[in-house]
């Protein structure tokens, strides 16, 4: 039987639910010789800010049981090289392109979206109000429901693009900002980014990464991110991307059954640079197996049958 | 071009000083992997690719497309020691330091290990002919532009990318090589080897974890405990004996002590030269930027990845902390 895959985001029209995560396959050139991107739902490109961003020191990345610690710190050529060179480039890969910004003011959010809107081969903007491993903004933004707010809310502002936040872990309880997100005119939500996280280098006795803190991601982080997005989907009415730790088909149906409407791979694109599409093809296997004729049906089933 | 596959261990040994060599039957990459580039090695016992080729495996009744535990999740990226690629095999040298490596060191001969690569840039002496696209075969004779004389220097666990390049360099060079300033003062007119390898190491068994001595180069050895070779620093050696037997360029990889000094050295003798760098890394393929090192001049650099732009960089574009 012929199953359907594609979903609805906010208008945004995917051929299957499988997204890259941000910050993950870069602009996803690097990735292009080991991945059909054409295959992916949409491709979810590096976080981009005003200005060109350095980054941290390294070392940025370290190992954790089940896990990975990054302090990259939002590296990027800044959003004029995305604009001029970047995005052209990007259009050969026939998959639908959704920018991450971030700023360190509401301003410079409002700025970013405004540059960015009405350029062509954009299909979203994803809004980073929840990157642990900078200084200025960045989770600050997400941790506060009125910055949240303040922060979504001129973006909206600015542009026609669907507009997705992307939700801090770091908090007391993400349902505020998921709800304050929503009030403020996001089209989607995307959960969750990183937790905040460190690790101390006993032979040298100090912390190992060169920004002391980063953000932890990979399976270690799984159950956290699937309570979250239970969490979000009884609270909001948004439809929901739901990421951390996917490494495989069954995971993203946990993300899927707690009531994601996409999901997004991450770090197990740094291991399995097919990763994303292993993802999308097992799901696909799945439905075919279980004669399940349209995956929209699997979104949120988990609280029909046990929440 | 790289390549992503799950290649079978045709031998792997105890070497000395807690190190194993590894041979594996990968072809592809045998043939395409030139001297400084690495292997990004699957450490956990997980050999599915889940190629985008291949169809995703399936477990039970879900298709995982992911075999092996995610602990270690990173791969390791490990150096070519050498590569045969007439047999097809490469060989990557390794110490045993924590949980991935320990878990590589337990491969049996027939087992499968899945690797991505060759990755990065390797080393480009002048005068060695790039050989993307048309591999060369081992034995194969170079025409040195200039007869120009290199130095190989190496410390510790450094010298292992070294030795293929050591072995692609003087392998059916004939001797007698002039270098390009012989004739300078304090030149001993000596006719020298295309190749002289500076091996630096803490102690002998150190030195014995790399064999040079089977390769038609001029072998110079240090140890910092006295026990083979010159008592002291590799770079000590390499400027006492650079003053009287020149050479035109240093290819180097070690410790970052020991290139930051060996970075002063060059700049002292007025050389140029290559360094491969070391830094922790995610994907290996440049697209999550973690391994990053500084490059360019101390008051502009900018960051730059070891895994895409590196691991070898031109000396003196090396900034460090």
């Amino acid at each position: 039987m012929k199953t359907k895959t594609a979903v609805d985001i906010a208008g945004l029209k995917l051929k299957n639910p499988v997204l890259t995560a941000s910050g993950t396959v870069g602009f996803g050139e690097e990735y292009a010789p080991y991945l059909d991107l054409s295959g992916l739902g949409a491709l979810v490109v590096k976080t981009i800010t005003l200005k060109p961003r350095a980054g941290n020191p390294p070392p940025r990345i370290t190992e954790t049981p089940a896990g990975v610690i990054n302090a990259v710190g939002l590296q990027n050529p800044g959003v004029e090289a995305l604009v001029a060179d970047i995005l052209p480039r990007l259009a050969r890969f026939g998959v639908p392109v959704i920018v991450s910004i971030a700023g360190e003011t509401a301003g410079e959010y409002a700025r970013l979206a405004g540059r960015l809107d009405g350029v062509p081969g954009i299909a979203a903007l994803e809004v980073n109000i929840s990157c642990p491993n900078v200084k200025a903004g960045g989770i600050a933004f997400g941790t506060e429901p009125a910055m949240t707010a303040e922060v979504v809310r001129r973006v909206r502002e600015n542009t026609a693009l669907p507009v997705i936040a992307k939700l801090s872990p770091n908090v007391t309880d993400i349902r505020t900002i998921a709800l304050a997100a929503a009030g403020a005119g996001a089209d989607a939500l995307s959960l969750i980014n990183t937790l905040s996280a460190m690790v101390i280098d006993v032979e040298r006795r100090r912390p190992l990464l060169g920004n002391v803190f980063g953000g932890l991601s990979g399976p270690a982080v799984r159950p956290v991110a699937v309570r979250a997005v239970w969490q979000v989907y009884r609270a909001v009415a948004l439809p929901l991307i739901g990421m951390g730790g996917i490494m495989t088909a069954r995971d993203a149906l946990e993300f899927i059954l707690a009531g994601a409407r996409a999901v997004a791979v991450g770090t197990a694109n740094l291991v399995n640079p097919g990763a994303a599409a292993a993802v999308a093809a097992g799901l696909e296997q799945y439905l075919a197996e279980q004669g399940i004729g349209d995956i929209n049906e699997l979104v949120g089933a988990a609280h029909r049958t046990g929440g | 071009m790289t390549y992503i596959t799950d290649a079978k261990v045709v031998s792997h040994r105890r070497v000395a000083a807690g190190c194993r060599r590894l041979v594996l039957a990968a072809p592809d990459i045998a043939q395409a992997v030139k001297p400084g580039q690495f292997l990004h090695v699957r450490c956990d016992g997980g050999t599915r690719a889940g190629h985008p080729r291949g169809a995703p495996t399936s477990v039970g009744r879900i298709g995982l497309g992911w075999v092996g535990s995610a602990d270690p999740l990173l791969r390791r990226p490990l150096s070519v020691h050498d590569a045969d690629r007439e047999r097809g095999t490469v060989t990557i040298l390794y110490r045993v330091v924590g949980r991935g490596t320990g878990l590589l060191a337990e491969k049996r001969t027939g087992e499968r290990v899945n690797v991505l690569g060759p990755l990065g840039r390797g080393f480009e002496p002048p005068g060695h002919p790039r050989q993307s696209g048309h591999p060369c075969q081992p034995g194969h004779p170079r025409q040195w532009v200039g007869h120009r004389r290199v130095a190989i220097v190496g410390g510790g666990l450094g010298v292992v990318p070294l030795f293929f390049l050591a072995r692609e360099l003087s392998v059916g060079v004939p001797p007698g090589i002039q270098p390009a300033n012989a004739g300078t003062p304090g030149h001993s007119g000596v006719p020298r080897r295309a190749v002289a390898v500076f091996q630096g190491a803490r102690t002998a068994a150190e030195l014995d974890v790399v064999d040079f001595s089977i390769l038609p180069v001029d072998l110079f050895t240090a140890t910092d405990d006295g026990s083979r070779g010159h008592a002291g620093s590799v770079v000590e050696l390499f400027l006492d004996t650079v003053c009287h037997e020149p050479v035109d360029w240093v290819s180097a990889a070690g410790p970052p002590g020991m290139l930051r000094a060996l970075a002063g050295a060059l700049e002292t003798l007025g050389l140029s030269g290559e360094f491969s760098l070391e830094e922790r890394m995610g994907c290996g393929i440049g697209a999550c930027v973690c391994c990053s090192c500084r490059i360019g001049t101390p008051e502009r650099w900018e960051y730059r990845r070891v895994c895409a732009d590196g691991p070898v960089f031109p000396a003196r574009e090396v900034v460090w902390e």
